[in-house]
């Protein structure tokens, strides 16, 4: 692989560009892996990454039924936090976050981490209590972050209005190095990456069936073929439950579609990310001036990849509020994608029933945040068999009434 | 706007009149029954790519609960009917076979 660097970008500037290499290789498909993942989204090729830096094991494909980081790796708000409640999401989203901090250096790949500061807002007094819990709870996990007065807010965000009638500020969670990152760059990243490490990344090639022998896991029935596999990760988001009924399991999830929309790009105006749980929006500036909202899912199973277009009007009606000036912003662009919602919306990184079959789902509506973290616990998980990091994502955690409570600290935002 | 006729009102609903409730025909455990039942009740999930028989309520009109069946890759309703029963009704059953041979749901198909 040619190192990205000043140098670089000086030579290849002298000759017109024409020596850079492609980032990743495209090759067709061999017999057989030491280990096939299923989704070339942010979360599969983090999981590819560190079973080969990690643990050295780079006999890998990485099968992608679309293309490369096209499903909900390039259809997120980019959002990236770990102020959470409980302790087993705090540890997996502060490691995924204290990742990103140090990921371009990492891949060699620019991923624009920006950790610009995230505020969740209190609206209501029982998130003020909420909040004020979650800060103490992240000082324990080590997680840092404060509850913020509404002046501070208001001097972090001074287009915010703060006085609103139905939902005034009344403070905010503040994690100063949350922020966002560039999601393709994520996945090109680890890609370029993998590749390099001699793992073979196969676009347009979908999974039909998972074939066992046994109760184990032998390979994957694809439209380029039969490939040959000892241990199988899938890691499919919306299409999990798809992906199980293939290997005969079930999953407990749904598959429903959460948008978001930017607005036309304006100056810049906010430098922060701002998330309003009680109403159910998120914004933050993109580089490019547009602002990038988000809001909550909608309410019924879906495969599609588009939603109904009220949840878009809810989410913008929700922000005017706190936000006046942008019920003057024309609105850009909208898009879907289909996340995989678990029972207590908690992500589920697991082994199956199937031997040598392992699962890294239900991240739901806030998996970007997560990819590095995810990827690193599920090669672990992978490679070894256990992982201090999914103990408690286990899919078996449902039926031992073992949940993660998170969704109410969570709120429906991510 | 996903539009759905309220087999008790015989109106097409708009989505916004409406509130989904999730899987429908799911076997209710109660005091007695197995871990493994009760997990299944209140977790596990078909979530079919495709054919999807579903609860939803007409909370902005009746205010009752019925079912619908609906195609979760086209977005495509195949009908709704009444909430008072153990299964989708024949007529809808072979409708659906019609228009997505080889369907599977369950045992209903």
């Amino acid at each position: 692989m040619k190192r990205y660097s000043v140098f670089a970008i000086a030579r290849e500037a002298m000759r017109q560009h024409a020596g850079w290499p492609r980032a990743w290789a495209s090759p067709t498909p061999k017999a057989k892996y030491d280990v096939v993942i299923v989704g070339a989204g942010g979360h599969g090729l983090a999981t590819a990454y560190y079973l080969g830096k990690n643990f050295g094991i780079t006999n890998v494909a990485v099968i992608e039924k679309g293309w490369l980081g096209g499903g909900n790796t390039g259809r997120n708000t980019t959002i990236i936090r770990s102020n959470y409640l409980q302790d087993p999401s705090a540890a997996i989203y502060e490691k995924s976050r204290s990742l990103y901090e140090t990921m371009s250096q990492d891949l060699n790949y620019n991923v624009m981490f920006s950790p610009r500061g995230v505020i969740m807002l209190a609206q209501t007094h029982h998130e003020v209590r909420g909040y004020q819990r979650t800060a103490h709870a992240n000082a324990l996990q080590g997680v840092k972050t404060e509850f913020i007065s509404p002046a501070r807010v208001k001097q972090l965000v001074p287009i915010m209005n703060i006085d609103g009638p139905r939902y005034p500020v009344l403070g905010g969670l503040w994690q100063a190095r949350g922020g966002t990152a560039r999601h393709d760059a994520v996945a090109w990243g680890y890609a370029r990456a993998c590749s390099d490490m001699g793992m073979d990344i196969i676009q347009q090639c979908e999974v039909t069936n998972v074939l066992t022998d046994g109760g184990k896991v032998t390979g994957v029935e694809t439209s380029k073929g039969k490939i040959l596999c000892d241990k199988l990760g899938g890691v499919v988001a919306g299409h999990s439950s798809a992906l199980a009924e293939m290997a005969g399991f079930q999953l407990p999830m749904e598959s429903v579609a959460l948008q978001a929309l930017v607005s036309e790009p304006i100056k810049p105006c906010m430098d922060v990310v701002v998330m309003a749980n009680t109403v159910h929006g998120y914004m933050s500036q993109s580089d490019k001036g547009e602002m990038v909202i988000g809001g909550g899912t909608d309410g019924y199973n879906n495969y599609t990849q588009r939603g109904s277009f009220h949840h878009i009007e809810e989410t913008v009606r929700a922000l005017i509020e706190t936000f006046p000036m942008i019920s003057r912003l024309k609105m850009l662009r909208q898009w879907g994608g289909i996340v995989d919602v678990t029972g207590d919306r908690s992500p589920i990184l697991t082994k199956t029933p199937v031997e040598g079959m392992f699962m890294n789902c239900g991240w739901g509506t806030g998996g970007f945040k997560a990819i590095p973290g995810s990827g690193w616990a599920m090669a672990e998980l992978m490679a070894n068999g256990h992982s201090p990091l999914t103990e408690e994502f286990s899919m078996n955690r449902f039926r031992a009434g073992k949940f993660i409570d998170e969704s109410v600290a969570a709120g429906v935002a991510h | 706007m996903l539009t759905l006729e309220c087999p008790y009102c015989s109106i097409q609903a708009d989505e916004t009149e409406l509130h989904a409730g999730g899987e429908a025909h799911l076997k209710r455990e109660t005091v007695g029954s197995l871990d493994n039942d009760f997990e299944d009740y209140l977790f596990m999930r078909e979530n079919p790519k495709g054919v999807h028989f579903e609860r939803w309520r007409h909370v902005a009109g009746c205010g009752k609960w019925f079912h619908a069946a609906r195609c979760t890759m086209t977005l495509e309703v195949f009908g709704t009917y009444s909430a008072q029963t153990l299964a989708p009704p024949k007529d809808l059953r072979e409708k659906i076979s019609t228009k997505r041979p080889g369907w599977t749901w369950r045992a209903f198909s």
